[in-house]
């Protein structure tokens, strides 16, 4: 080990313990593993609990929540949270809040359901295959201009955002009633349900699932690698080469992890049979066997389960939404001037207007683009519910500003990162599904989510304190 | 002194709320000189200063660069004519690198448009070497440095950028002795460099030690201009506390009439 003390940028740093030399040359942040750490322990506890109170299915630790099906229904309902979320960060950093995000996407999935429904499919014949596409960009472009709205009120016309979107809270869920008048609107398009990730068309299967994360396995090499080269060329101090692998490595196994479990989700079997029948293809003997999992299915076929060999559903589409759109907030965050200007603004927004910064338009900018995504996040919703009611996003403003929370975003402004606040989104969607599998009643879940929330906050200012 | 001075504010003026904060006053600074802005709180110069860096608006009056009207309108106006500011508060983002505070509002970037990072941060690191030399804390957010780091920071960010007119607002208001005496040296090595320098500062020895000329404020108003070296602390004391114009200074509107 003593041939890595010269590389480190401060010689006082070598006298640590291991953990810490392993984090200082890492440049992990320790935040994160305490998250990741909380994650998993209450992963392990709902599946020891659920195994206890209602028996083994298959979870690693003999209960049902740490099962391949679970988890990856986790992943498909933290999405639309997730997308949120990493908008609501922005907003919080900027030192506002908004309050309005459930209503408005329970505005916006209504206002695109009424489209399809009522509009696009009499006018257009059902099922045309403009109809998705017109709705989508429909319901994206109002979600934008809500936003923006929200946005001028609070930096043009001054009122705080608070109010704003409070009345955004409780007028645009008045607006989607008047809208649906009071009524489920249903059916969606077929091809617009493929975003809600309960059909067979939104999974992509193993195929695709290995490849989609082999591309994430290099990126993440090149990535470093690269950091690597640039610090090299501008003689900045360089972190060790086994701190390098180890971040490559463990990265590569977070990913490639990930796609194992999706894939040994076998696509329900009543599904596997439907598919079957509908695209004439011969079932193979035993596949009839509905008792167990003994119906595998490959993207366009259905297979028969060999020992040991498992086909899968893979990713559904509101999950590689959600990644697409934690990489796009990631990188606008920390590689723009936008996210620059948005950090800085939140810090100091008076060094920020003297700096020359426009930050009236920079919160209008920052507001459409919450707006944007809760468009995205309404679609997913009403997708996936294959319904838009003037229901369908209540509540959503406060799990979505409690997973930033939980995620570090600090109320202050100035501090909150994009994949912290995905993984408060995931932590929220483990203890509400966990306490689901449970069977608690709702009344119990919501003290539990609330103290959660205000646990968590509680802990985060603990280790803030400490860490300075 | 040169025929056109670097810069000539004429008759400016501002309020709020009914309060003139600035009324009608007019300072000039001539390249390689330094003037010191003097006055209580409350007298109008951080005031005055902050037209000049783009920070107000001005309701009336008119700004001229080397004898040609210019528009500041606001901050990046102010920087495009090279006028740069160090704030008394010093105006740092304390939640970002200082790379990030050097740069901020005029980043550089990649060819793709993203923020070229290890560019910004490799100029940081030979500015901030020139100015504290033991500055070694690129990585981590400014509100962890301590407050002289801090005051490198600012200025550097001020002289980074080919400055010709540096407004320092009380620069070493949060500075122990020995950086004091840093700041002070810096002033001379830019004076040299022919940079025009406005100081505020509530220190008369600073002033007295740094200035060529100093204008005095009170209520909005100039009292009066002088050189340094041709008026004494007690003098300057009584332009500051009563108004009171001495014979060897040029009165302006706020002094105290006699015939009064």
């Amino acid at each position: 080990m003593s041939k890595h003390k010269g590389s480190s940028a401060d010689p006082a740093l070598t006298d640590d313990g291991p953990i810490r030399r392993f984090l200082n040359a890492t440049e992990i942040d320790t935040r994160m593993i305490g998250m990741i750490a909380a994650l998993l322990l209450i992963w392990c506890a709902f599946d020891i609990a659920s195994g206890i109170l209602r028996g083994n299915f298959g979870g690693l630790l003999g209960g049902s929540f740490l099962t391949p099906r679970n988890l990856w229904n986790l992943l498909n309902q933290t999405a639309s949270i997730a997308i949120m979320t990493t908008g609501m960060v922005l907003i919080i950093v900027m030192r506002h809040i908004d309050l309005s995000v459930g209503s408005m996407l329970s505005l916006v999935a209504v206002a695109g359901a009424v489209l399809q429904v009522y509009e696009l499919a009499p006018d257009l014949g059902v099922g045309h295959w403009a109809i998705w596409i017109i709705a989508i960009v429909a319901i994206l472009a109002l979600g934008t201009l809500i936003g923006a709205f929200n946005g001028f009120l609070t930096a043009y016309a001054q009122i705080p955002s608070f109010i704003v979107t409070l009345g955004g809270l409780i007028a645009y869920s008045g607006v989607a009633f008047l809208l649906a008048k009071g009524e489920t609107v249903a059916p969606m398009d077929k091809t617009f349900k493929v975003l809600g990730g309960t059909i067979p068309a939104s999974w992509i299967g193993p195929f695709w699932t290995w490849t989609l994360s082999l591309i994430a396995c290099a990126v993440i090499v090149l990535a470093i690698i690269n950091g690597r080269r640039q610090r090299i060329r501008f003689r900045f101090p360089l972190r060790p080469v086994w701190a390098e692998v180890t971040l490559a490595a463990l990265g590569s196994i977070t990913v490639l992890g990930a796609a194992w479990i999706v894939n040994s989700y076998p696509w329900p079997p009543k599904l596997a049979e439907n598919y079957a029948k509908e695209n004439n293809i011969v079932i193979p003997p035993g596949i009839e066997d509905r008792a167990g999992d003994a119906i595998c299915m490959a993207a366009d076929k259905v297979v028969r389960c060999v020992e040991g060999l498992s086909f899968g559903t893979g990713y559904a589409a509101p999950v590689l939404v959600a990644f697409a759109i934690g990489i796009i907030m990631t990188f606008l965050a920390t590689r723009t001037r936008f996210g620059r200007y948005v950090y800085a603004a939140g810090g100091n927004p008076e060094a920020a207007v003297l700096a020359g910064i426009n930050t009236k338009m920079l919160t209008v900018k920052v507001f459409a683009l919450m707006g944007f995504l809760v468009g995205v996040s309404a679609i997913i919703s009403s997708a996936r519910l294959d319904a838009a009611t003037n229901a369908l996003g209540g509540l959503n403003e406060l799990y979505v500003i409690a997973a930033a929370v939980i995620g570090g975003t600090s109320l202050a402004g100035g501090l909150g990162t994009i994949y912290g606040a995905i993984l408060g989104a995931l932590m929220m969607q483990s203890i509400q599904s966990g306490m689901g599998l449970l069977n608690l009643p709702a009344a119990f879940q919501n003290i539990v989510v609330g103290s959660v929330l205000v646990i968590a906050v509680w802990l985060d200012q603990i280790y803030r304190r400490n860490v300075k | 002194m040169a025929s056109t001075p670097l810069i000539e504010m004429r008759d400016i003026s501002i309020a709020f709320g009914g309060i003139k904060a600035v009324d009608h006053a007019s300072i000039d600074l001539n390249p390689g000189e330094v003037v010191g802005l003097l006055g209580h709180n409350g007298a109008g110069k951080s005031t005055l200063i902050k037209i000049l860096s783009g920070a107000y608006r001005r309701d009336a009056g008119s700004i001229f660069i080397e004898g040609k009207e210019v528009a500041i309108n606001n901050p990046r106006d102010a920087k495009a004519l090279g006028i740069e500011t160090i704030y008394q508060t010093l105006a740092l983002a304390d939640n970002v690198d200082a790379a990030a505070n050097l740069y901020l509002g005029r980043e550089l970037r990649t060819p793709f448009g993203t923020l070229d990072d290890v560019a910004m941060e490799a100029e940081t690191r030979k500015v901030m070497h020139r100015l504290n030399p033991n500055f070694r804390r690129f990585k981590e957010p400014v509100i962890k440095l301590s407050g002289g780091q801090r005051q490198s920071v600012a200025i550097a960010r001020a002289i980074h950028f080919n400055a010709r007119i540096l407004i320092m607002d009380e620069p070493t208001a949060a500075l122990g002795p020995q950086e004091t005496a840093q700041v002070g040296e810096l002033i001379k090595q830019l004076k040299a460099e022919g940079i025009g320098i406005f100081l505020i500062s509530h220190d008369l020895h600073d002033v007295f030690d740094l200035a060529d000329r100093l204008v005095v404020m009170k209520n909005g108003k100039v009292v009066g201009t002088a050189r340094t070296s041709d008026v004494n602390h007690d003098e300057v004391l009584g332009m500051i506390i009563a108004g009171k114009c001495p014979p060897s200074a040029v009165p302006g509107p706020g002094a105290l009439q006699s015939a009064a």
